[in-house]
């Protein structure tokens, strides 16, 4: 049986492999923008984000100084059996991953701003279970930083405004958004559902990464023009200009009300980190990305 | 790669004077970190006709809130890439004014009108990558002060020796330009 132990040691290795390294699909994408800026200071500030992952990885040091919040998005079998509190194991992580990597204390009181010193407080870390057949585990992680998270928007658009209003809302976010995100960021997008659906089915669509296509062909296609209409806005890494704003467009959908058409849009920074594990026989295995 | 201009604070309006918008230079000398926090302390001893606990008269402040690792031999910056600078636009033009700061280095800019502002103060903006928290940090040679710690080591005063620190780009300049305002 799973233990706490072995579930708390594999969250650590997740947050630690999270805040150093980025996925190589991020890399990828990073480097394939590179060879297409002309503009001097967009390739600077594209080689200036290469040359710190390389330092971050070889030094095993945070990539960003705002190793963020983290977000973790559990599927959980409902016949699998657990003698100990989940949740309780995650925040353990947390605390344990903040003292040894370490991370920066970024957890405040919303309202007084005293800071809890160790990443957890009332409802951190952020944990978002979802139910599966089976006996099963997976945790997906992301890390958000606060720069990025600070430029989302809901719009509650009218029932027929239709996937015209829908791409010039993204666009106008982007566009407002400017450097300020850390572009080229990646945009995700929540289409349906409700006000709070949306907003998680936007962040959830960030999980996807850059090399796997959308198996919806009608937002697989809304995602590619929207990343090349957000590339033709000129805003650049880091907003000082140049082709490239966004890495990717990342859109997930689920039904509404026929009264109302919820969309929200979430930013993830260049530093787009995530991490991912699964329940193999008794011991979780960190996927390699 | 773009030739890069190393500068040493304190800065003055000749040193300025040298350079142009988009400019690619880097700092040696003393930095010191401000953000959200230190910029309304800051502000409300200045205003009352208070002292601030260090001289940053033609000095160069850091939009930064860095990642401290606790060691044996005392603390250390694993992790310092720049912070938001935007967050800080209703209270820019008094703390540069009220500091006489003479660079800030920071993220994203500031609005259209705290840029104009900063150019009639003669405080230029020198952008730097967000998220090169590592390469930040191997620049940084010394701490030579934490000051204002009861706010915290992201949100105090930290007074940094730094070597070579970099690139910067000279995003607004004080004679016009302002890189990010789109063409």
């Amino acid at each position: 049986m799973l233990t706490k132990s072995e579930l708390q040691k594999t969250v650590v290795e997740m947050l630690s492999r999270a805040a150093t390294t980025l996925p190589r699909d991020v890399i990828q994408a990073l480097k394939l923008c590179k060879t297409k800026e002309t503009n001097k200071i967009a390739r600077l500030q594209l080689d200036t984000m290469l040359r710190n992952l390389e330092l971050a990885k070889k030094l095993r040091a945070p990539i960003c100084q705002d190793t963020g919040i983290p977000i973790f998005f559990v599927k959980l079998g409902s016949e699998l059996e657990l003698n100990f509190d989940l949740n309780r194991a995650l925040a353990d992580a947390v605390r344990e991953a903040t003292q040894k990597i370490p991370l920066r204390a970024n957890v405040v009181d919303p309202l007084s701003r005293a800071n809890t010193g160790t990443n957890v407080g009332q409802g951190q870390p952020i944990v978002h279970i979802e139910l599966a057949r089976g006996k099963g585990l997976q945790i997906d992680l992301i890390i958000k930083g606060a720069g990025a998270e600070n430029w989302s928007r809901l719009f509650m658009l009218k029932p027929t405004a239709g996937e015209e209003t829908i791409k010039r809302a993204v666009l106008l976010a982007i566009d407002e958004a400017r450097g300020q995100p850390c572009p080229p960021t990646i945009v995700g997008v929540g289409i349906g559902g409700s006000a709070e659906v949306a907003c998680l089915l936007s962040k959830k669509a960030l999980l996807r990464p850059l090399d796997v296509k959308n198996p919806d062909k009608k937002l697989a296609r809304m995602e590619l023009e929207l990343k090349n209409a957000a590339n033709e806005l000129d805003i650049g890494p880091m907003g000082l200009g140049g082709r490239t704003t966004v890495l990717g467009v990342r859109i997930a959908k689920a039904a509404c009300h026929t009264a109302s058409l919820p969309l929200v849009i979430n930013f993830q920074c260049w530093v787009a980190r995530r991490a991912s594990a699964r329940l193999v026989g008794d011991k979780m295995e960190v996927e390699a990305i | 790669m773009a030739k890069i201009i190393d500068m040493r604070p304190p800065l003055n309006d000749k040193k300025i004077e040298e350079l142009k918008v988009g400019d690619i230079v880097s700092l040696s000398g003393t930095i010191v970190t401000a953000r959200d926090k230190a910029y309304a302390r800051a502000l409300d001893l200045l205003r009352s006709g208070k002292k601030l606990p260090i001289d940053m008269r033609n000095g160069i402040v850091y939009h930064c809130g860095p990642l401290v690792k606790r060691t044996p031999r005392g603390q250390k910056i694993v992790s310092a890439g720049p912070t938001t600078s935007t967050r800080l636009d209703d209270m820019q033009i008094d703390f540069v004014r009220r500091t006489g700061v003479k660079a800030l280095i920071g993220k994203s800019g500031v609005r259209g009108d705290v840029a104009s502002e900063l150019a009639r103060l003669g405080c230029i903006y020198l952008a730097f990558t967000g998220g090169a928290g590592v390469l930040a940090s191997r620049s940084i040679k010394r701490v030579k002060k934490t000051l204002w710690r009861d706010l915290g080591p992201i949100e105090g005063l930290w007074v940094l020796d730094v070597k070579k620190f970099g690139p910067l780009v000279v995003a607004i300049y004080v004679y016009g330009g302002n890189l990010y305002l789109r063409k």
